[in-house]
């Protein structure tokens, strides 16, 4: 059952999301798809944004997405994340993806590593899945790599608790054909169901 | 029935333009703009919109296209940002002399040297004394809306309009947007009855040398000279407010959104200190009033939407009860201080609002602002104002400044 891990206060709630991967991923398209989901389940307030400026294939970037009860009326970098979602684990060595999530938030990796190995980052929530092998089961890449991008949104929807399945399929068929939509809907369910969460270790 | 989609504010833009009926488009690719110039190609090609779009090899050409297609009656629209708004500058005074109600998108973005493709407002800035009336939009559905008013507002007045939005922070983020039905935008906004005398039967010059004085043309009537048709434009944009203002509250009694006319407040009711700026900067600093609030200081944002005609009998009334003002601003007069500090200023001139003023130059080239470090400006700036520090230097926010 999915559940609001969050509390924030009555006032102003926002959850503030970071995807994390190379060029070519498709992460400004996963943190637009969310905030679209989002809006569909009555979010009143979504923003997604790309890391502003060049992008270069393979290059380590990331893009943005807000949701809150109420419209957005800021629009600078999030600073500290209540969620990150890493595309691409190699990022590790490469990105420091911890300085920009908050103590306490939620980390969702695309990983084959087990979770009992993710166990040096004892203040945060961890999810793993692994949306690779979720795409490659099913048959979903692009110019020969794994798709990941939409699985991924599946992993999020498990670990969050902040959007539906539901509202990811309409995102999904809004802006893909009807059979890719279906298609990476698959994958989404997929990663839904095989995304392991553990809380925070107290 | 509201019709929202999740868009950048290029495609915001795009959807605005198309709405008015546009029917030539000339605009040459720039970044942060470019997608705003490819979607208009599409809807063009794909016969989405019926207009012609004229390829053109620069920024220059795309305005005099602008201007000739006006001049002939047409209803135009083009885009650009930073060095491209530089290279049309000639006939930015062109358009703006020749009186006609061109509507263009200025994605704002630093200007070089050194090189930026990120966002800070100098480009438009620049551009003050051109003769258009600059509107500042802080989200991707008032620029939507503002280019819909603003072919209203030109075509009452007979003055171009330059919309202006923040380059990446609006341009390439994306929100939700209503989209106003066509048909009740084609009520708004009718098809554009053009004044011209333009026609292939009676070919005429326009815009000849004009020499200092009035003088009769060759059938005897006294004709204006250039400080008269220069007088006129002044006196055009100077009824503007009025006009601006009527049709922010036509639109807003049609769609259902008001953008505020000249200038929206925020938290203003009790408001003592006041934030003010314009664009994505003046949304930012509503979230820096909550913070403020909640320490019990009474802070409130006036975000400036119309920097010209520079609506200063508005703004005084707006500002009376301040006790404390601070301006941030993406731009900077060189060698004095940020244009809108200069011209808030002088709008006190005389009144009895002698509150004290700070300015700080924020964002340039792309530098990220967040609402918490608008907060601890303006929190220190009070503090300062406390003490009787009524004027300070221009302060760089957020920059190393040795």
């Amino acid at each position: 059952m999915a559940f609001l891990f969050f509390c924030k206060g009555d006032r102003a709630i926002m959850y503030e999301v970071i995807w994390h991967g190379r060029g070519g991923q498709g992460v400004v398209v996963a943190a637009q798809m969310l905030a679209e989901a989002a809006y569909l389940q009555e979010f009143k307030g979504v923003t997604s944004a790309p890391t502003f400026g060049p992008e270069r294939r393979g290059a380590p970037l990331t893009a943005s997405t807000r949701i809150a009860q109420e419209p957005i009326r800021i629009f600078s970098q999030i600073e500290e994340a209540d969620i990150a979602v890493v595309l691409d684990e190699s990022l590790f060595k490469v990105v420091d993806i911890f300085s920009r999530l908050r103590k306490n938030g939620l980390l969702i990796i695309n990983t084959q590593t087990p979770l009992e190995k993710w166990d040096e980052q004892g203040e945060y929530r961890i999810a793993v899945v692994d949306a690779a092998g979720i795409a490659l089961r099913h048959h979903l890449s692009k110019e020969g790599a794994p798709v990941v991008n939409t699985p991924m949104l599946g992993a999020f929807a498990r670990a969050s608790g902040l959007v539906s399945l539901e509202y990811i399929e309409k995102a999904l068929n809004h802006k893909l054909s009807k059979e890719q939509g279906s298609r990476n809907f698959t994958t989404v369910k997929a990663a839904y169901e095989e995304t392991i969460v553990r809380e925070k270790k107290d | 029935m509201s019709n929202v989609q999740i868009m950048t504010g290029n495609q915001a833009a795009a959807i605005g333009a198309k709405l008015s009926g546009v029917q030539v488009v000339a605009a040459y690719p720039i970044t942060p703009q470019s997608q705003l110039a490819e979607i208009l190609s599409q809807y063009i090609e794909g016969g989405e919109l019926k207009a012609e779009y004229v390829r053109v090899e620069g920024e220059h050409s795309a305005l005099t296209v602008c201007i000739s297609a006006s001049t002939v009656g047409a209803r135009v629209f083009t885009a650009t940002s930073a060095n491209g708004l530089l290279y049309m500058h000639e006939q930015l005074h062109w358009a703006a002399g020749s009186r006609l109600p061109i509507v263009m998108c200025c994605v704002n973005r630093g200007v070089g040297a050194p090189w930026t493709i990120f966002n800070d407002q100098q480009d438009s800035i620049s551009q003050r004394d051109t003769g258009w009336i600059q509107i500042y939009c802080r989200n991707n559905q008032e620029i939507l809306d503002t280019i819909i008013q603003s072919y209203r507002i030109a075509e009452e007045v007979y003055a171009p309009i330059m919309v202006c939005y923040d380059g990446f922070v609006l341009s390439h983020t994306m929100m939700p947007v209503d989209i106003p039905d066509p048909e009740k935008v084609r009520e708004f906004l009718p098809p554009y009855q053009a004044h011209t005398i333009l026609s292939p039967e009676d070919p005429r010059t326009l815009n000849a040398v004009l020499f200092p004085w009035r003088r009769a043309n060759s059938e005897g009537v006294l004709c204006d000279g250039y400080m008269e048709m220069r007088y006129k434009l002044q006196a055009a944009l100077e009824r503007s407010p009025a006009v601006i203002q009527e049709t922010s509250r036509r639109f807003a009694e049609v769609f259902g959104r008001d953008h505020g006319g000249l200038s929206w407040g925020y938290r203003m009711e009790d408001a003592e200190l006041i934030m003010t700026g314009m664009g994505s900067l003046a949304s930012e600093a509503t979230q820096a009033a909550d913070i403020l609030r909640d320490e019990g200081i009474k802070a409130g944002v006036v975000g400036i939407r119309v920097f010209r005609p520079f609506p200063a009998k508005n703004l005084k009334e707006t500002f009376r009860g301040a006790k404390g003002i601070v301006i941030f601003e993406k731009g900077i007069s060189y060698g004095y201080e940020g244009a809108l500090s200069s011209d808030l200023k002088a709008a006190f001139y005389g009144s009895e609002n002698q509150a004290p003023v700070h300015n700080y130059i924020a964002g340039l080239g792309g530098r990220d602002v967040k609402a918490r470090e608008l907060a601890d400006a303006a929190r220190a700036s009070w503090a300062e104002m406390q003490t009787g520090i009524v004027e300070k230097p221009t302060t760089w926010l957020n920059c190393y400044t040795g």
